[in-house]
């Protein structure tokens, strides 16, 4: 025990630990794996790191797109029966549990007996995009819906919510009276403010699922990502492992935030420093 | 006399409310003439700004009716499609509006809103419409337009705010513009340089203009002639030296009478006019003005029409008092005791 | 402590408050709004002061300040005779219950959650004034004198219109009997009928309760009713002091003047007549005020020594101060008498003398060694 201790230095100060802890991780990198002792941590993590990446920019180009198509048609469609429809169907996809539906979306494509529409369909697993780009999308691209199913519905009633709060904005009225076609007033003027929110949620929700927040569905679809990684060594109890998914995850997010920042300025000039 | 420009006929307006149906406009009718001022003045929810909306047809409430006909250019704008009025919203006919601190998008920069604008009416390229947005800019006085046409509306006091939707409303020439307001949220000393910036700019672009306020003093100086609305209808409407000094309602009367006034003798009390606006839900019985009237009697219980009483016949009001009445009962009012 | 006749009920003395503003991680104090700077002056029992400027003139600051609802930055406010701005909070209590606020904005000034009666007599309360009982019949009688009708007890803020709130917070500044009120433009988002009754019926409540009024307004026509003397405010200056009458007769300061002239008449012919003064450029801004006089960059009457020397506020007799170096309306004689003529030069309106042009020579710039 003693020893296992000093090996880590959880008996010298804290800042210490802090600091060894960092210099194993990032500077000799030889912090090793409790449950494989030929696993280099950070290499394992670096190895994961695309995967992740690929799943997750994937689903966020859906579910942006999606999503705001989604909001703005329920806004057009304001008054018709279709936009309270749009938004029943968004609270579904908001409340399907991710790997329940994963595990759903497996049953109907990877069953023995699936329906000839899904013979296509690979088998669970990733394919690197540099290998074989069209594998690589094809292994992805159940995964990505799955995602992108509960974030489609949260984004699209978020969207929908500041369209109708920025549509009695004065401004709006103001573009009306140009005579701008009601288009234009809807993507120029209502859209662009509306962004605004959404990107500050779409930035934070992007770091926390590259930090690993993915996790069940890298699991359920069998790839090899940073959640997959995680939950292996939660499964097994691999400190070291843990230690280092976990800042990797917090690294994630911190960026993510400082981008969320920046772009925050950048989409609204008020408070960008003069 | 000219052929009107615009012409509004029978206009009525009401919203569908869980508490009634609100007549926020019954029955508004009027001319404008080319290049004339019309200073249209009354309280707060007496339907100014709804009438004028409603002519450009900018209120999109699913509980919205419309009734009358508005005649631009011998066409029924109610009836217009979609394309043909957006052609006349910003192009014929421009509006501004009271708030000039929400009133733009804070997000696009000044010049770009207003080339906007050109570019949704005018066959021009960007860098026109930019140039020109700068000429509007300095023609509104907006110092070192060359460079503040890059500013963001934040970037913007209020009265430059104001001054740079003036300069987005007449960026098409329009005939008619219309202005919601637009000195009531600034200073009066930054009112004063708009109201000089909109009587000058008349002559400029030759614009007719309908200027909403609820401040008499405002319409005194550039008005032409003056509406005054109460409960959604026009209550007296006549010739603006007419309705100064031969005011014919006595509501007008009483907004003449509790304005406390810098070109006369203090006065020891205003005039008041007591209670509140009516109800629009359940309007009362008859003229309108009738629970807060002073001088109402028996025929009150009816509605009077808009039509004129006195020998001039542009001169039109809603009172059944007589002329000659009114004359001797209007003085107490106004000059609050002070009989002349 | 009695008061004698004719000492001030108020008496505010060379009155600062900067707000700071901070900026970065540390909050570091990277300007100031000068939002009060150096105002003297002092209201009689009984009578009406109207203070009036632009929109960000400090005029709401200066009303909170003296009531000690903002801490001055230096300064003094004494209220009969006694320095409040140091008082501590237990102090301050009984001085409280004499002064009281009326605030501009009918809709954001009352508690939406309240009913009227919890409102008015909530200041009953917290300064444990009678029972319950005798509250309630308190409160009734003040819905009364402010003109609404006592069955109105239980009712909710958003039921009345703004005319009846802005009476509701009337009564309640009135319920501890108070000695002096400070109205912070009470009638300022209501329509001129509605106006009309609200000054008539502060008018009223001032006869009967011999109220002293600070009476916060930015239109001078509204200042002018109410008022015996005027007080007025740029960029966080006291720039002219006068009896009512006396500053709409022959306004000293320039920029009263324009503010006089700005104020529309609702008489075509008398508004054609007039001379309009419109004021170039907008107020500066109150962080970085300009050096000198605080009005010279939009000053027509602006010469070199109006950017350099600050003016000090000068008594021209009857009560009158302005701060200008080209005071106006005032003649040779009197400007002999007060003995800043070094400083002072009489304005003339006509553009011959306008000393704008400053090419050396000018009037002012003579005196600027002093
Ligand atoms: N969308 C709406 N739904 C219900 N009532 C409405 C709607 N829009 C306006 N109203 C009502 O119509 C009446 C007239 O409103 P309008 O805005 O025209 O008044 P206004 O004369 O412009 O007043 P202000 O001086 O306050 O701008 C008001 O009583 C208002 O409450
Ligand atoms: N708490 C605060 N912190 C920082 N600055 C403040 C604060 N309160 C007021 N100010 C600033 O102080 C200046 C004076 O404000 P104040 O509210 O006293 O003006 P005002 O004359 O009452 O204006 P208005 O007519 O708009 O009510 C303004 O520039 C304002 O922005
Ligand atoms: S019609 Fe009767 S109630 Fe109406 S304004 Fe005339 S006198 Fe008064
Ligand atoms: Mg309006
Ligand atoms: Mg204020």
């Amino acid at each position: 025990m003693a020893a296992i201790k000093h090996q880590f230095g959880l008996d010298r100060s804290l800042p210490v630990q802090y600091l060894l802890m960092m210099k194993r991780l990032f500077i000799t990198r030889d912090l090793v794996s409790y449950g494989n002792q030929a696993l280099n941590v950070v290499p394992a993590i670096t190895q994961a790191a695309p995967v992740t990446f690929s799943l997750v920019i994937g689903a966020a180009v859906i579910w942006v797109v999606f999503s705001v198509l989604i909001g703005l048609l329920a806004v057009i469609l304001k008054g018709t029966i279709f936009d309270p429809l749009l938004m029943i169907l968004a609270l579904i996809g908001i409340s399907m549990p991710v790997f329940w539906l994963g595990e759903v979306v497996n049953l109907i494509t990877q069953s023995p007996n699936r329906s000839v529409i899904f013979s296509w369909v690979p088998p669970l697993g990733y394919v690197p995009i540099t290998s074989n780009p069209w594998q690589w999308f094809l292994h992805l691209i159940f995964p990505w819906l799955t995602i992108s199913v509960l974030y489609i519905g949260f984004y699209a009633r978020v969207l929908r919510a500041n369209l109708l709060d920025v549509e009695n904005e004065d401004y709006v009225r103001t573009a009306r009276a140009k005579g701008l076609s009601e288009r234009r007033v809807l993507i120029k003027h209502m859209l662009r403010t509306s962004m605004i929110t959404f990107v500050s949620l779409f930035g934070l929700d992007f770091g926390v699922l590259v930090g690993g927040g993915a996790l069940l569905t890298e699991v359920v679809f069998g790839l090899p990502g940073v959640g997959k990684l995680t939950y292996d060594s939660l499964v097994k109890l691999d400190l070291p492992v843990i230690m280092a998914t976990v800042i990797y995850g917090a690294f994630f997010i911190t960026i993510a935030n400082a981008l969320v920042d920046v772009l925050y300025a950048r989409l609204d000039p008020r408070i960008r420093p003069a | 006399m000219a052929e009107p420009l615009l012409e509004v006929k029978n206009l009525k307006v009401s919203f569908r409310t869980e508490d009634g149906v609100v007549k926020a406009v019954d029955g508004v009718s009027f001319t404008l003439s080319p290049r004339e001022v019309l200073g249209i003045v009354g309280e707060s929810g007496s339907g100014k700004s709804v009438t004028m909306m409603s002519v450009l047809r900018l209120i999109n409430d699913p509980n919205m009716q419309v009734e009358g006909e508005v005649i631009y250019k011998g066409r029924d704008v109610m009836k217009l499609d979609k394309d043909q009025m957006q052609e006349v919203r910003g192009g014929d006919i421009a509006m501004i509006f009271q708030d000039p601190m929400t009133s733009m998008n804070p997000v696009y920069r000044i010049g770009d809103q207003i080339a906007e604008a050109i570019l949704t009416h005018q066959d021009v390229d960007k860098r026109t419409a930019h140039k020109r947005a700068v000429d509007l800019l300095k023609q509104v006085g907006i110092p070192q337009a060359e460079t503040r046409v890059d500013d963001f509306p934040h970037q913007f006091s209020g009265g430059m705010r104001q001054r740079a939707m003036i300069a987005m409303a007449l960026a098409n020439n329009p005939d008619i513009l219309i202005a919601d307001e637009p000195t009531t949220a600034l200073d009066v000393t930054i009112q004063a340089q708009i109201i000089e910036l909109l009587d000058k700019l008349k002559d400029d672009f030759g614009s007719a203009i309908i200027l909403i306020t609820h401040d008499l003093g405002v319409v005194a100086d550039i008005a032409d002639r003056i509406a005054v609305m109460y409960a959604g209808r026009i209550v007296e409407f006549g010739a603006k030296r007419d309705l100064f000094y031969d005011p014919q309602h006595p509501y007008t009367w009483g907004l003449l009478g509790s304005i406390p006034r810098l070109d006369r003798p203090k006065t020891a009390r205003l005039h008041s006019i007591e209670g509140m606006p009516p109800s629009l839900i359940s309007p009362p019985q008859g003229c309108k003005f009738r629970p807060r009237c002073p001088h109402a009697f028996e025929k009150c219980m009816e509605e009077p029409e808009l039509v004129s009483r006195v020998d001039k016949r542009d001169h039109l009001d809603r009172c059944w008092l007589e002329p000659a009445t009114k004359r001797v009962a209007r003085y107490q009012t106004i000059e609050g005791g002070q009989a002349a | 402590m009695s008061t004698n006749g004719d000492a001030p009920l108020v008496e505010v003395e060379s009155l600062v408050k900067y707000f700071p503003i901070k900026s970065g991680l540390l909050s570091r104090e990277v300007g100031r709004v000068h939002a009060v700077d150096d105002v003297t002056f002092s209201v009689r029992e009984g009578e009406t002061l109207g203070l009036v400027g632009e929109s960000g003139c400090g005029k709401s600051t200066l009303g909170r300040t003296v009531l000690r609802l903002l801490d001055p930055t230096s300064g003094d406010v004494k209220f009969r005779g006694r320095s409040i701005a140091k008082l501590r909070r237990r102090e301050l209590r009984p001085v409280r219950r004499e002064m009281q606020m009326v605030f501009q904005d009918p809709y954001a000034s009352l508690n939406p959650r309240k009913r009227v009666g919890s409102i008015i007599a909530a200041p009953l309360q917290i300064h444990g004034v009678g029972d319950k009982k005798e509250r309630r019949k308190q409160v009734q009688d003040l819905l009364q004198t402010v003109g609404l009708s006592p069955e109105h007890y239980n009712r909710f803020p958003h039921e009345f219109s703004g005319g009846q709130r802005q009476r509701i917070g009337v009564a309640r500044a009135l319920a501890l009997r108070p000695k002096l009120i400070v109205a912070d433009e009470p009638v300022s988002a209501l329509d001129v009928s509605i106006q009309s009754q609200m000054l008539n019926l502060l008018d009223d409540l001032q006869e009967e309760f011999n109220l002293t009024y600070i009476f916060i307004a930015h239109d001078l026509g509204v200042v002018r009713h109410v008022s015996d003397r005027i007080a007025v405010m740029y960029l966080g200056k006291l720039v002219e002091l006068s009896p009512a009458e006396e500053l709409y007769e022959r306004p000293i300061m320039p920029y009263t003047e324009a503010l006089l002239s700005a104020v529309p008449i609702p008489d075509p012919d008398l508004s054609d007549q007039r001379e309009r003064i419109v004021l170039e450029g907008d107020v500066p801004s109150p962080i970085n005020p300009p050096s000198g006089c605080r009005f010279h960059p939009r000053c027509r009457y602006m010469t070199d020594i109006c950017a350099q020397v600050e003016p000090p506020l000068v008594d021209y007799g009857n009560g009158h101060l302005a701060a200008c170096h080209h005071p106006l309306n005032v003649d040779k004689e009197t400007l002999d008498r007060v003995k800043v003529s070094k400083l002072h030069t009489p304005a003339a309106a006509d553009e011959s003398a306008k000393p704008r042009d400053t090419s050396g020579e000018s009037p002012g710039s003579g005196h600027l060694e002093v």
